[in-house]
């Protein structure tokens, strides 16, 4: 087993070790089932599609993935455990990085426990599978970009409740700034490239064009170019703060 | 003898203060040192900046020839450390935690039951192994710490206040067992037990104020007590010595 694996599963298992998986399980299915059907209208719009799911989980891991990724650090150094981990021989790195995984490992648990709901659409009628399997890419996607924002903001206290507040508050940020309401904002007194620039940072124009089963390189890209600089800075983050 | 532990002038300054000034340590296979000082002398900063947790804003560590600072992965393989208050993961049982470590430190899949009954039997673990963690009482807990140490038989074990929260008994077992490693290791461990200095350790340093006053012996310290002083030698010594640091500083 190479180091990022031992830290992967240990990590993973214990996420179950405390009430915390079977509550998120829990929560995140109950309010999609409620986003998907109430608010969206799954059954009224009459389309075999997952768009009245998919539009919400965005907003769904906006306040599920920080209570996953607020005790990624903040909790070895509370604990103290921190100083176990950062003196064994493996690279810091492999650390940050098998934490991440097990955050979201579990996070694509819980998305693939929808599938009934894939199941249901799939049964009733004969949906584009292909804009639902983008739908989950794209939601996947979502989900490694906040909790990596999470790994990050997480390993910068000791404190896992302001862990989860500026998590869901950089992701909020992150997530809003490709709305016309922000960018409508911006477009009175800046040149349309910066505007254009804004919305690109923003992960619900790349996540948009997911869910409509467009995979496009670029958004690919943007998402795993934002996971990986994550994973750099929060390398930097923790050896430079693990002692304070 | 073999030369484990190197530590050349080593400096750490947070901030403000300037923790530690100067330290320099050599420690050879067969050694224990009792690493001694008041509270906030810089004892606790040393050790980690020994083991990688901190690095020293000046100065440089060797371990068992491989240098912290240019290739700490080799390094950190040469030792074991049971950092200050014995942290490990309290949702974890005593059976997992060690699984993980010994996994982390790379110990070959069909041997790692094995090392675990080892140093549960040592450690007198055998009853709680399917325990979790934040369940144990203070001296299990410690007692899983020092287990974590020796899992993978280091050459170098550095030990934060390895018998703190144990009562007699295993203060007893736990000194033994030092003793028994001593002989081929280099063990560095702080203590505030003067006695247990000079119980299991063959060599004290004395660290005040973020330096070395005394290096030597357990038997050269106490001959530092004038004969008129008959009763708790060792302490006089210490506070002597402690004291003197102190007011230099200020």
């Amino acid at each position: 087993m190479s180091p990022w694996q031992v830290i992967f599963r240990r990590e993973f298992r214990a996420y179950f070790a405390t009430p915390l998986a079977a509550v998120f399980l829990v929560v995140f299915l109950f309010m999609s089932g409620v986003f998907s059907f109430s608010m969206g209208g799954l059954f009224e719009r009459g389309q075999a599609d997952l768009r009245s799911f998919f539009q919400f989980v965005p907003w769904l891991f906006l306040f599920l993935a920080p209570a996953l990724s607020m005790r990624l650090w903040a909790e070895e150094r509370r604990l103290g455990t921190i100083e176990v981990l950062t003196t064994l021989p493996i690279p810091l790195w492999h650390a940050v990085v098998g934490k991440f995984l097990a955050a979201w490992f579990f996070s694509l648990v819980a998305l693939a426990l929808t599938a009934p709901l894939w199941m249901t659409v799939s049964w009733l009628g004969d949906p584009d599978q292909g804009v639902i399997v983008a739908g989950y890419i794209g939601s996947a996607m979502v989900a490694g970009i906040f909790l990596a924002i999470g790994g990050f903001v997480s390993a910068l206290t000791k404190n896992q409740v302001i862990a989860f507040v500026v998590t869901i508050v950089a992701c909020f940020l992150v997530l809003l700034s490709g709305f016309p309401l922000v960018l409508n904002f911006f477009r009175d007194w800046m040149s349309s490239g910066a505007v254009d620039a804004i919305a690109s940072v923003s992960v619900l124009t790349h996540f948009n064009s997911l869910m409509r089963g467009v995979v496009e390189l670029r958004d690919v890209v943007y998402f795993a170019s934002g996971i990986c600089a994550l994973m750099v800075a929060t390398t930097f983050v923790v050896d430079w703060r693990k002692s304070a | 003898m073999r030369e484990l532990i190197s530590a050349n002038n080593l400096h750490k300054s947070f901030a403000e203060l300037h923790a530690v000034k100067g330290v320099t340590l050599q420690v050879n296979a067969g050694e224990v040192v009792g690493f001694l000082g008041p509270n906030g002398a810089g004892k606790t900063t040393t050790m980690r900046m020994l083991t990688g947790f901190l690095d020293p804003s000046q100065g440089n560590v060797l371990l068992d020839g491989f240098s912290l600072a240019d290739d700490p992965l080799a390094a950190q393989k040469t030792f074991g450390y049971l950092p200050e208050g014995a942290p490990a993961y309290p949702e974890m049982t005593v059976r997992d935690y060690l699984q993980f470590i010994a996994r982390a430190r790379g110990i070959p899949r069909r041997e790692i039951a094995g090392k675990i009954g080892e140093v549960a039997g040592r450690m007198h673990l055998r009853g709680v192994l399917d325990q979790v963690i934040e369940t144990l009482s203070k001296g299990f807990k410690r007692r899983v710490g020092i287990a974590q140490a020796i899992i993978h038989d280091p050459p170098i074990l550095i030990m934060d206040e390895p018998t703190d929260g144990l009562d007699p008994n295993q203060k007893h077992e736990v000194r033994e067992l030092i003793r028994a490693m001593g002989s081929t290791k280099a063990i560095v461990l702080s203590t505030h037990i003067l006695e247990e200095v000079e119980a299991v350790c063959t060599r004290a340093v004395v660290i005040a104020a973020g330096r070395v006053v005394f290096d030597g012996t357990p038997e050269e310290f106490e001959l530092l007590a004038p004969a008129s002083v008959t009763r708790n030698r060792m302490d006089y010594v210490f506070r002597q010595l402690t004291a003197t640091a102190a007011e230099v500083t200020l």
